[in-house]
């Protein structure tokens, strides 16, 4: 059951393993006080079928409208097989042009139709996704390497739900900003990740196409697909051309769209790195900018918490999307009276967790998206070695193939410690201790970033205390990576400006004057 | 009433007490560290008094005092900040006739100008006095999510912001640039190139105010000594600048993206300009606050 | 009155429906599904508990327990059969050389509320009767009002008068509103020697849910943590589909593990749920969609 992990990569890891199927019969807890989590009933694979994908070879850049066959090429592959999906076209800097004239012929068009038609359009979008939900979550897990689970149940519904949030407003712009006058900005660049493809697109384009901007937007270059699948959506809703347009590649077609002289406003959701780049980039242009970069959220355990809700919420906290989330909880502040029993909780939960094929619907955690970020988390993992800090890791089977890393958690970590104040973006938890609320918040906020936080206690009064104290974005209350379209979600200091989701998320896509 | 810093109005072979500009720092008035000033003049070139000449270490010092009195402001109740602004006005206006006759020494205006511009700023900083208690009912939300939770989000200071007021309106554009910063529990760290000397004044206002210390530093000086400094130094978070966009903004911008820092380029009206309602604006708080999204479960 | 209590353990009721919630996301198929129904119907309590009960309906039932089918080709016994005290030694009887206990509800089942006297004399006579099993109410009233102490020495107390029996200890939780009594309640009901902690007694609309479970789960999960013994948790009511059923073994499997996916640990207290079991069983047998005409009523 445990043969070949990543624990022999790593020598001194503590494997979490359930204990033996034999043994589990043998001993049946005479004495034991672990709990058995074997294989005396096994699930049955349950992959969900990759026919519904409707994949085709190649996928062009959406410009007006029309994808474009041209242009170098770049393959997509399924990050948990290493197999080739498809192959998508490049948008070089004539390409970009393209778009971004593209929207901007369409802008007046846009702006100008009445809100409630531009609200039609993107409740169609929603509508649409939903009802091609099942392909679009297949899409997703193949393109990202992500629980089918997560893509069927959290992303592709979202992404409908954004839309459908959004076509609402469209119509009651004058009412979102008290005494203000607003208006569209013009054309939007928007650049977005690969952690959750789908979703980012969501983001961005619901807000800003119904504030009566057009967008020109580039996906990350290993989760293209399905933008490109809503691509082909905006063309059956018969979106008018232009008023999204869609160009694939990786850093230099991001670099020739948010260098472009002709946005009114970009937007950016990725690293810290390549935001501050950005920053520097529109310095003295003028162009609007938000962004929404990374994170190292403090998950702060009182002991007074619900614990095994507690435990819940670490879990979902830094297990979600195998950890690549801006907003994940990576850091994991304990009080020191209740740090045994939460990670002897925490090991027991870490143990149930399913690891592998990311298409059979019982998998918990799935492919990292490419080599390049295993290798990046593989690389911070032997570094927390290095500096000390013990690592518990659980023993499983790896697929041969694909991107895949176990969930892991170390403990004996100090605050000055690379892991834990780099953003890892994998499944990595680091956790350390406190004694006090004051410790607590200080250790939470002794960060260059701000983006989210979790504070767990059953005493209302303490936890809406210390949730004014996290300076953070988004603060989780008994909880973790709750998201809706309505809540608005952004970070502080290094982890960008603007929001997203919500009336606050339309504020970044207009002009608005008092 | 004689006025000390006027040598055309001496009463009687007295001579009068000249005063001493220092920076607002930390609560304190204080002499720069590298002992430079300026000479000022007044709006007929003549002779009125040296003011200091900040230097990168005074505006270090000034982030310090800043940073250090941030939890207090930005943690006392948002009531309890209007009443302490709305002071302001209070002491601003019990000093009609020492700014009116600042304006129109050191701005060049009529008497009438000066009245009009120091009744602009009395009244503009009253209006954001009033927001401190308002603006997060206002511009907050409870968000309807789908979950069953209970869902808000609030505006929290964005913290040490620093202010480079306009140039063209020595009173009006300072408070103008000042109070928004403040109302929403920022500390703010304002450095003053024009009209130093009624900056200071104007510091003395905040002293005798119930402001606690390091709320407001003012320094006085020269913008290019310390731009790279307001840009680079990593424990500002936020900068509203006031001027004609050009070269020293985009630098401003670009040492800015080191830190993510928030910043929010002004062009800066004609003097008349200011005084108009216009520049009241509730964008300007939304500039200077950070929103926090909160969530907590609601069952039983 | 003595002060006892138990150390209190806050649930939140958002996240712990959230994750009963991500037990039902689990795909059940093939071999796994039918090792689940095979558990199910080994899991059983067949119950009976109508006032219009007579002799010949607890031996149809028993004849039901000891060979659910007789259409269905190795399906297994229940686990047990469960009924009112009058009717144990009908259904010793009626059971004499099979594998399926006898459990009764005893203690003036459903509400509990007679003098402690008389439920103890209830138990003591159910107990000569033969049952292997009983099944006890607790006083919700007395924990409702503050009175833990009362809970543990009751169940103390009836664990005196059957220590050889299986003593399941039915806690009512649809009267006791949260999750944090619920979890209270549990724990007190160990505390005085239980060997199983049951939801519910079927009587009233509020019967067992996977949260509710869940919290049971977790109690004694905690329990066996801290001292090594093992404590069952039976769910009881509310459980008519199969689907249901298996949902709740994954939560077992994923919250207390291997250990628990046994009877002498985890039960269904059910009257209609074998039916469907047995309709997907034979569906599973013969590779196409059941009829109810193909199994038969009981």
């Amino acid at each position: 059951m445990t043969k070949e992990s990543t624990s022999a990569k790593f020598p001194l890891v503590h494997p979490i393993e359930p204990l033996s199927p034999a043994a589990s019969r043998e001993e049946s807890g005479q004495g034991v006080k672990d709990l058995l989590f074997g294989d005396l009933w096994e699930y049955a694979p349950a992959p969900e079928s990759s026919e519904v994908s409707g994949a085709r070879d190649h996928y062009g850049n959406f410009i007006e409208g029309q994808f474009e066959d041209g242009g170098e090429r770049f393959a997509s592959h399924n990050p948990a097989t290493e197999e080739l999906l498809f192959e998508v076209s490049t948008a070089d800097e004539a390409c970009v042009d393209r778009a971004v004239t593209a929207a901007r012929r369409a802008l007046p068009r846009w702006s100008g139709l009445p809100g409630v038609e531009r609200g039609k359009f993107l409740y169609r979008l929603g509508r649409v996704i939903q009802e091609r939900s099942r392909e679009l979550a297949v899409c997703e897990t193949l393109d990202n390497g992500k629980p089918i689970k997560e893509s069927r149940d959290v992303d592709v519904p979202l992404a409908a739900a954004h839309f459908l949030y959004y076509a609402g407003w469209a119509d009651k712009l004058t009412y979102a900003f008290p005494g203000a006058k607003v208006a569209p900005l013009g054309v939007v660049g928007q650049v977005i990740p690969w952690n959750f493809p789908l979703l980012m697109a969501a983001w961005k384009i619901a807000p800003a196409l119904a504030a009566g901007n057009t967008v020109v937007l580039k996906p990350a270059p290993t989760t293209p697909w399905t933008a490109s699948r809503l691509a082909e959506i905006l063309q059956e809703i018969e979106l008018p051309p232009g008023v999204v347009n869609i160009v694939h590649g990786a850093d230099a077609t991001g670099r020739a769209l948010v260098g472009h002289s002709g946005l009114d406003k970009v937007s950016f959701t990725g690293s810290t790195e390549v935001g501050k780049e950005i920053q520097r980039k529109l310095a003295g242009t003028g162009t609007r900018l938000t962004l929404e970069l990374g994170g190292k959220g403090a998950n702060v355990i009182f002991e007074d918490a619900p614990l095994d809700q507690a435990v819940e919420g670490i879990v979902q906290g830094i297990y979600f999307n195998q950890g690549q989330v801006c907003c994940a909880g990576s850091r994991l502040l304990v009080q020191e009276s209740v740090h045994d029993l939460v990670l002897a909780k925490l090991r027991q939960r870490v143990a149930t967790l399913r690891v592998g094929d990311p298409m059979d619907k019982n998998t918990d955690v799935g492919a990292l998206n490419s080599a390049e970020q295993r290798d990046k988390v593989q690389r911070l993992s032997e570094i927390g070695l290095q500096e000390g800090a013990s690592m518990h890791q659980l023993a499983c089977d790896l697929p041969e193939k694909g991107y895949f890393f176990a969930p892991t958690y170390f403990t004996e970590v100090s605050a000055s410690h690379r892991i834990a104040r780099e953003e890892i973006f994998g499944p990595v938890l680091t956790v350390q201790t406190f004694r006090t609320v004051k410790e607590a918040v200080d250790l939470a906020n002794n960060t260059r970033y701000g983006l989210s936080a979790g504070v767990w206690s059953d005493k209302g009064s303490k936890l809406f205390q210390v949730a004014g104290a996290m300076r953070a974005g988004v603060v989780w209350g008994n909880s973790f990576n709750q998201f809706d379209p309505g809540s608005p979600f952004g970070g502080y200091q290094e982890s960008g400006f603007g929001r997203e989701g919500g009336r606050h998320g339309l504020r970044p896509y207009l002009e608005v004057r008092s | 009433m004689s006025d000390p810093q006027n040598p055309e109005s001496p009463s009687q072979g007295r001579q009068p007490v000249a005063k001493t500009y220092k920076m607002f720092v930390g609560g304190q008035f204080v002499r720069s560290e590298g002992g430079k000033v300026l000479r000022q003049e007044n709006s007929q070139g003549e002779f009125l008094a040296n003011t200091v000449r900040a230097s990168r270490k005074d505006l270090r010092d000034a982030v310090v005092g800043a940073r250090k009195a941030l939890g207090g402001w930005s943690g006392r109740g948002a009531f309890q900040r209007s009443q302490v602004m709305y002071r302001v006005c209070e002491v601003l206006e019990s000093r009609r006739e020492l700014f009116e006759q600042s304006l129109q020494r050191v701005a060049g205006m009529s008497r009438e100008q000066a009245q009009q511009e120091l009744d602009v700023a009395i009244d503009r900083w009253f209006w954001y006095s009033g927001w401190c208690d308002k603006f997060a009912q206002v511009s907050g939300s409870v968000n309807p999510v789908a979950t069953p939770f209970f869902n808000f989000t609030l505006p929290e200071a964005v913290g040490v912001v620093a202010l480079l007021p306009s140039a063209r309106s020595p009173l009006a554009g300072l408070v103008s640039g000042l109070a928004p910063i403040v109302a929403v529990g920022n500390t703010a760290v304002v450095v003053v190139e024009q009209a130093p000397t009624l900056a200071v004044e104007f510091a003395e206002v905040i002293a005798a105010s119930d402001f606690p210390g390091g709320v407001v530093q003012i320094l006085t000086g020269q913008r290019k000594d310390l731009l790279e400094t307001v840009g680079s130094h990593a424990d500002v978070d936020a900068i509203q600048w006031f001027g004609s966009p050009g070269q020293e903004s985009a630098n401003l911008e670009t040492l800015a993206s080191d830190r993510v820092k928030r910043v929010h380029l002004h062009r800066d009206p004609e003097p008349e300009a200011w005084l108009e309602d216009s520049m009241q604006r509730l964008d300007w708080i939304d500039q200077c606050v950070e929103w926090k999204t909160a969530w907590h479960p609601r069952g039983i | 009155m003595s002060s006892f209590s138990v150390s209190r353990v806050p649930v939140d009721a958002v996240g712990l429906e959230a994750r009963a919630k991500s037990f039902t996301k689990r795909s059940i198929k093939a071999a796994s599904k039918h090792q689940a129904l095979q558990w199910i119907i080994g899991m059983m309590d067949l119950t009976t508990l109508e006032g219009a009960d007579t002799e010949s309906k607890v031996r149809r039932l028993c004849q039901k327990a000891r060979r659910p089918s007789a259409e269905l080709a190795k399906v297994p016994p229940v686990a047990a059969v469960c009924v009112y005290p009058p009717f144990v030694s009908v259904a010793c009887e009626a059971l004499r050389d099979t594998p399926v206990q006898v459990a009764a509800v005893a203690t003036s089942f459903p509400n509990g509320q007679s003098f402690f006297s008389l439920r103890l004399e209830e138990v003591r006579q159910t107990v000569e009767a033969g049952a292997d099993e009983i099944d006890m109410v607790i006083s919700r009233g007395a924990l409702l009002s503050g009175d833990e102490a009362r809970i543990v020495d009751e169940v103390a107390a009836v664990k005196e008068l059957c220590p050889k029996q299986h003593l399941k200890v039915i806690l009512e939780t649809g009267e006791l509103e949260t999750y944090d009594r619920i979890r209270q309640a549990a724990q007190l009901a160990i505390e005085g020697g239980a060997d199983f902690v049951k939801t519910s007694t079927g009587k009233i609309g509020l019967a067992a849910t996977l949260p509710i479970t869940l919290v049971l789960l977790e109690a004694v999960r905690d329990h066996f943590l801290a001292t090594g013994k093992l404590v069952g948790v039976k769910a009881a009511g509310g459980i008519r589909t199969a689907k249901q059923a298996w949902q709740y073994l994954v939560m077992v499997k994923e919250t207390v593990g291997d250990r628990w996916l046994d009877p002498s640990l985890f039960r269904f207290g059910a009257s209609s749920l074998l039916q469907d079991v047995l309709l997907q069983w034979d569906r599973a047998a013969a590779g196409r969609y059941s009829s109810s005409n193909l199994i038969g009523l009981d």
